[in-house]
């Protein structure tokens, strides 16, 4: 009997290691999220210091033209600078003065700029406006940096803590939604970057990657379905090929990219056209794979009645299987799509990989992609790129989330349809 | 003339071909019925016209390219050529539609070709990843030999700016970075092995229905997650954690050690393990189990003794997949992995991979002939051969397992 | 007689034996000259020649295996579906050899339709379903003349009074019997000249059996009528003709009425009583 007792210890053992196993992967996955979302949930808040900016005609306008393209040479600087003096009378000299403009974003003079131009009738007046925080004052006010410390252990030395602490007293500092995070591209400066440029560039790949990878992938998946000749070599060997390169290392596909995109075809370095033909090489096995998977679950009964009313193959395939099969399809491409757009090593060896601050434009502009740029920031050691970094991946995890349940979605409704 | 213009202009010629080939099958039917319905009779047309002057402008623009740069001036020429072989083709087609003309076989034909040159692209693309590689790899080596590559100790492939530079000669001896590959791979599979294992077995064979419809889609989202977020969980996180952990043991641990990114490689790839193992597992046929149990062996023992012997081969090349998934993993490591050529085994160091040294050489401008580029496409090579021969022998090997049971 | 001896007796007589009955018809709209089948190595069908006659409703019977169904998909070519089946003789439609090489399948199931054992409606509405034969073949010139088809098709097939309401409906969602009258609709709506029906009724109920019954005996009015089935109180209901089929030997044909009450072999016989089937 002692015999069996411990088998059964054995048993109740076996079954801890299991339940250990499932319950660390879901720790670690917990994990994952808990720390990038606290990292990271602060930057969708970015913060405010409201100046009372008075639009000098002196400064802006002297000759009174009412001329924005003269106007538009002015030294929108001054006016921030006036400012912010006028709202601290007491420091004096000139590197005072100048820490003290550092506490406003060097954005600020742009949207003072962009606010003349849409009400050039406010030359002359005053007005209260909310201009952005320099990087250091934002991490302060969202408690990342903390006051407690000895001064020469922060990045806000004591006078510029005292600074802002007035600001918090006259209510003149404050945290709104962070529209720049999401209307803007890369800067070197963390509280005026965003990610609209690294979006729109993986906007552009995807597009260039579904057109091609799509319409190919089924088409491979449909010859060898329903018209490659069964039990042939040459099939066989397409048929290894296909699923080896599903397993292929995804650089691999940027070695091919740079030596025959752009080194023999010449295709522009940096571009989402190449970056899209990249990723779709890596998709496409996806694709034709899961394809064929639901072609084949097809009830070979349809194209049968098909054929019976007189289709052609072709017609009783495109018409009665393609359809049929669709939603399948779709969760494959779908699931393809998901993984290109979170994917970035291919991209880093076809140069998808630079600061660039303008929002393409066009397919061969140079641009990065969402998951690139959130290689490019964690390359950043400053605190407010930490926040923005973990913020992307956020708003890519999103995307993946959305994405992987529309096909978990459509693979239900297949296979509601398939009965 | 811009060749986007041409084919823009052939695009609509090609459209009024088929509206064109509709309004003559349509007149036809009006007496008598067609042997293919009208939309066939106006594709055909379509198709027939624009494919001879695409095709042309095609073998113009590979000549210009690449043999007769002068052709560049007569691009009106081509225009003009391309124009009037598209009436020409478009011509003699449409004298050919007959209530008889079979217009729909030469469609279906031209479908059939297209998916046939579709299918043939998967060879293509092997084909060219091999060409390419082993091209580039081909110029490395007439500048640095094969054996110096494949058995030198020492990588530091910076090389000299100047000619009389001193002491900056490149070396490329690539043992360290087969190394550092092959210790991250090591550590990445002592976590995802056991555990994917384990949890595929717990998933299969004890878990309730209801515990799988959760735990399941859990565990996948583990696998959607995007390698640059895993790489930056072990900047952030684990990295830092072992560091501390490190200290406070009085080991020192650098701070882009081996273990941190063999660690999230190896939480990367246990649903990759035991999605695997849980499909393996599954084709164990019931009766094997049912035999087992029925003799009086517990759950337990029937696992280790019945099951996985049986599925044995379906693991093997699951695992033999996964290690080819983390050798070519890249982002992890070079987020978290160092960049410095190590040759050692002690997990706590910095050590670099084949991954990170390709996007080191490639990443920021190079000179595409430098030996240095080349050098990443040697290492591509290596890395591409070795995937390719795990993956061939795991996917024969489950294929194998797969008829066993089937 | 055991039953190991009437196997042995059994081959010995298919072997040396030939189709017994009159083989040939008057009127014939399709003459069957000596077909062999193939499945790789394996012989299906036996040298089997036989007319079949206009207006007609031939029922071919026989123990489950026997190639009944392998022969009925000759008359429409549909065994070039199955990629190790190989077909040899000869089988004239309006005196063109359809096993010839060079004969368009196409307009070939268009003239032989077919109504398959389990019921197989496109997953399309009832209207698509119909509906989608003329326009291939583009029977239709506009939508009005399609309706036209559409409509006749259904009521000949008995439906249209069930359906007139839905036919928006999926096909999928009628029941059992009416799906496989969908089908025979979705057959007769390219005016076929042949159909061939595979064991129409076997996945059917017995009160949608005797509905499809019904519907075959007035579809003769129209239409030649080949049908497959292991019924045989339903070939003796709905034949004129019957053939009684044998491992792949076209054992004896002749007036449905004489083979079940006074059939001239042995093995018919046998069947008949119900001493194998």
């Amino acid at each position: 009997m002692n015999n069996l007792k411990s088998r059964l210890a054995k048993e109740k053992r076996f079954r801890l290691y299991g339940v250990a196993s499932i319950t660390l992967a879901l720790f670690l996955l917990s994990l994952l999220f808990v720390s990038i979302f606290s990292q990271g949930y602060t930057a969708f808040q970015e913060t405010k210091i409201q100046l009372n900016i008075n639009f000098s005609e002196e400064i802006l306008d002297p000759n009174k033209t009412k001329d924005w393209e003269i106007i538009k040479k002015s030294n929108f600087s001054l006016l921030v600078k006036n400012s912010v003096n006028e709202l601290f009378p007491n420091v004096s000299g000139r590197s005072n003065k100048r820490k003290l403009k550092k506490i406003i974003s060097s954005s600020a003079e742009y949207q003072l700029r962009d606010y003349v131009k849409n009400n050039i009738n406010t030359i002359g007046k005053s007005k209260k406006i909310w201009v952005l925080a320099d990087d250091d004052v934002d991490m302060l006010i969202k408690g990342h940096i903390n006051r407690i410390l000895p001064e020469d252990e922060r990045r806000i030395d004591n006078e510029e803590l005292k600074w802002i602490e007035f600001l918090e007293s006259k209510n003149l500092i404050d945290k709104f939604f962070n529209k720049t995070f999401f209307t803007s591209g890369d800067s070197s400066e963390s509280e005026q970057s965003g990610i609209l440029g690294a979006f729109i560039g993986s906007l552009f790949a995807l597009s260039i990657t579904l057109i091609l990878s799509f319409p190919i992938g089924i088409a491979t998946a449909i010859y060898m379905e329903e018209f490659a000749p069964k039990n042939n070599k040459l099939i066989d060997f397409v048929e290894v090929n296909i699923n080896n390169l599903a397993a292929v290392p995804s650089i691999i596909f940027g070695l091919l990219g740079l030596a025959i995109f752009l080194n023999f075809f010449e295709l522009p370095r940096s571009a989402p056209l190449v970056g899209g033909m990249v990723l779709s090489l890596m998709t496409l096995p996806t694709i034709i794979i899961s394809s064929r998977v639901s072609l084949k679950s097809v009830p070979p009964s349809i194209k049968e009645g098909a054929l019976g009313v007189g289709a052609s193959k072709i017609q009783a395939v495109f018409h009665h299987v393609v359809p049929v099969a669709m939603p399948g399809i779709l969760t494959g491409t779908i699931i393809g799509m998901a993984r290109a757009l979170g994917e970035s090593a291919p991209l880093l060896v076809i140069g998808m990989v630079a600061f660039i601050v303008d929002i393409p434009q066009s397919v061969t502009d140079p641009a990065t992609a969402l998951p690139i740029q959130i290689y490019l920031w964690s390359d950043t050691p400053e605190r407010g790129f930490v926040e923005r970094t973990s913020a992307a991946i956020m708003v890519l995890l999103v995307f993946l989330i959305f994405m992987n349940s529309l096909a978990v979605y459509l693979r239900k409704k297949f296979e509601k349809d398939i009965g | 003339m811009n060749i986007t213009i041409i084919l823009i202009i052939i695009g609509l010629l090609g459209i009024s071909a088929y509206y064109t080939g509709l309004r003559k099958s349509l007149t036809l039917r009006e007496d008598k019925l067609l042997h293919s319905t009208p939309i066939y009779h106006g594709a055909i047309l379509a198709i027939n016209s624009s494919l001879a002057s695409i095709l042309l402008v095609i073998v113009w623009v590979l000549f210009e390219k690449n043999i007769f740069p002068e052709l560049l001036a007569f691009r009106n020429i081509l225009f003009i050529i391309s124009i009037f072989i598209f009436f020409l083709t478009a011509f003699f087609t449409f004298k050919k539609i007959k209530n008889k003309f079979k217009a729909r076989d030469k469609v279906e034909k031209i479908i059939e070709l297209f998916l046939l040159v579709c299918s043939s692209l998967a060879i293509l693309i092997t084909v060219g990843i091999f060409l390419s590689v082993i091209f580039e790899s081909n110029r490395f080596f007439e500048s640095i030999p094969l054996t110096e590559f494949l058995f030198g100790t020492h990588w530091s492939p910076q090389m000299p700016i100047r000619e009389d530079q001193a002491g900056s000669t490149g070396a490329f001896g690539a043992v360290p970075l087969f190394t550092g590959t092959f210790l991250i791979a090591f550590i990445a599979m002592c976590i995802a092995g056991p555990i994917g294992l384990m949890s595929a077995i717990f998933l299969s064979e004890y878990a309730s229905k209801s515990v799988r419809d959760i735990v399941k889609p859990l565990t996948e989202i583990l696998a959607g997650i995007p390698t640059v977020v895993y790489g930056f969980f072990a900047v952030i996180v684990v990295a830092p954690f072992i560091r501390n952990t490190g200290n406070y043991f009085g080991i020192e641990v650098a701070s882009e050690s081996a273990l941190a990114a063999g660690l999230v490689m190896g939480v990367m790839i246990i649903p990759f393990v035991s999605s695997i193992s849980d499909d393996v597992i599954n084709a164990v046929p019931q009766n094997l189990k049912n035999g087992s149990l029925g003799v009086g062996a517990t759950k337990s023992e029937t696992i280790k003794l019945v099951i996985i012997p049986a599925a044995l081969p379906g693991i093997i090349g699951g695992l033999l997949l996964a290690v080819s998934r983390a050798i070519g993993e890249t982002m992890i490591v070079v987020m978290a992995a160092g960049m410095s050529a190590n040759l050692t085994a002690n997990p706590f160091e910095a050590v670099t991979t084949v991954t990170v040294q390709i996007v080191v050489l490639l990443v920021g401008d190079q000179e595409f002939d430098s030996p240095k580029t080349l050098a990443a496409f040697a290492l591509g090579l290596v890395l591409f051969i070795m995937t390719l021969i795990l993956n061939y022998i795991a996917l024969h090997i489950v294929r194998k397992y797969r008829e066993q049971y089937e | 007689m055991n039953n190991d001896d009437l196997i042995k007796e059994t081959e010995f007589q298919i072997n040396n034996s030939e189709t017994v009955g009159n083989i040939h018809v008057e009127d014939p709209r399709i003459i069957v000259k000596n077909i062999n089948v193939r499945y790789g190595e394996k012989l299906a069908i036996n040298n089997v020649s036989i007319d079949i006659g206009k207006n007609e409703v031939l029922a071919m019977i026989g123990p489950s295996g026997c190639g009944k169904s392998t022969f009925l998909r000759c008359l429409n070519r549909m065994n070039d579906t199955i990629e190790s089946c190989v077909v040899d003789g000869e089988l004239y439609l309006d005196n063109e050899n359809i096993l010839d090489e060079k004969t368009d399948v196409v307009p070939l199931r268009a003239k032989v339709g077919m109504v398959f054992q389990k019921p197989n409606p496109f997953p399309k509405s009832i209207y698509e379903n119909v509906a989608y034969g003329p326009k291939i073949h583009g029977l239709a010139k506009n939508k009005i003349e399609l309706d036209e088809i559409v409509f006749n098709s259904l009521e000949k097939a008995g439906l249209f009074n069930e359906v007139k309401d839905r036919l928006d409906a999926p096909g999928t969602s009628l029941s059992g019997g009416q799906q496989q009258r969908l089908c025979i609709a979705r057959t007769i709506a390219v005016s076929p000249e042949v159909i061939l029906m595979d064991e129409p009724c076997s996945a059917l109920d017995p009160i949608a059996t005797a509905k499809v019954e019904e519907l075959i005996y007035e579809l003769k009015e129209n239409f030649t009528i080949v049908i497959v089935t292991h019924a045989m109180q339903q070939a003796a209901r709905v034949s004129q003709r019957t053939a009684y089929f044998h491992l792949g030997n076209l054992v004896e044909v002749g007036p449905t009425q004489k083979i079940f009450t006074t059939p001239q072999h042995k093995l018919t016989e046998s069947y008949i009583t119900g001493r194998f089937g």
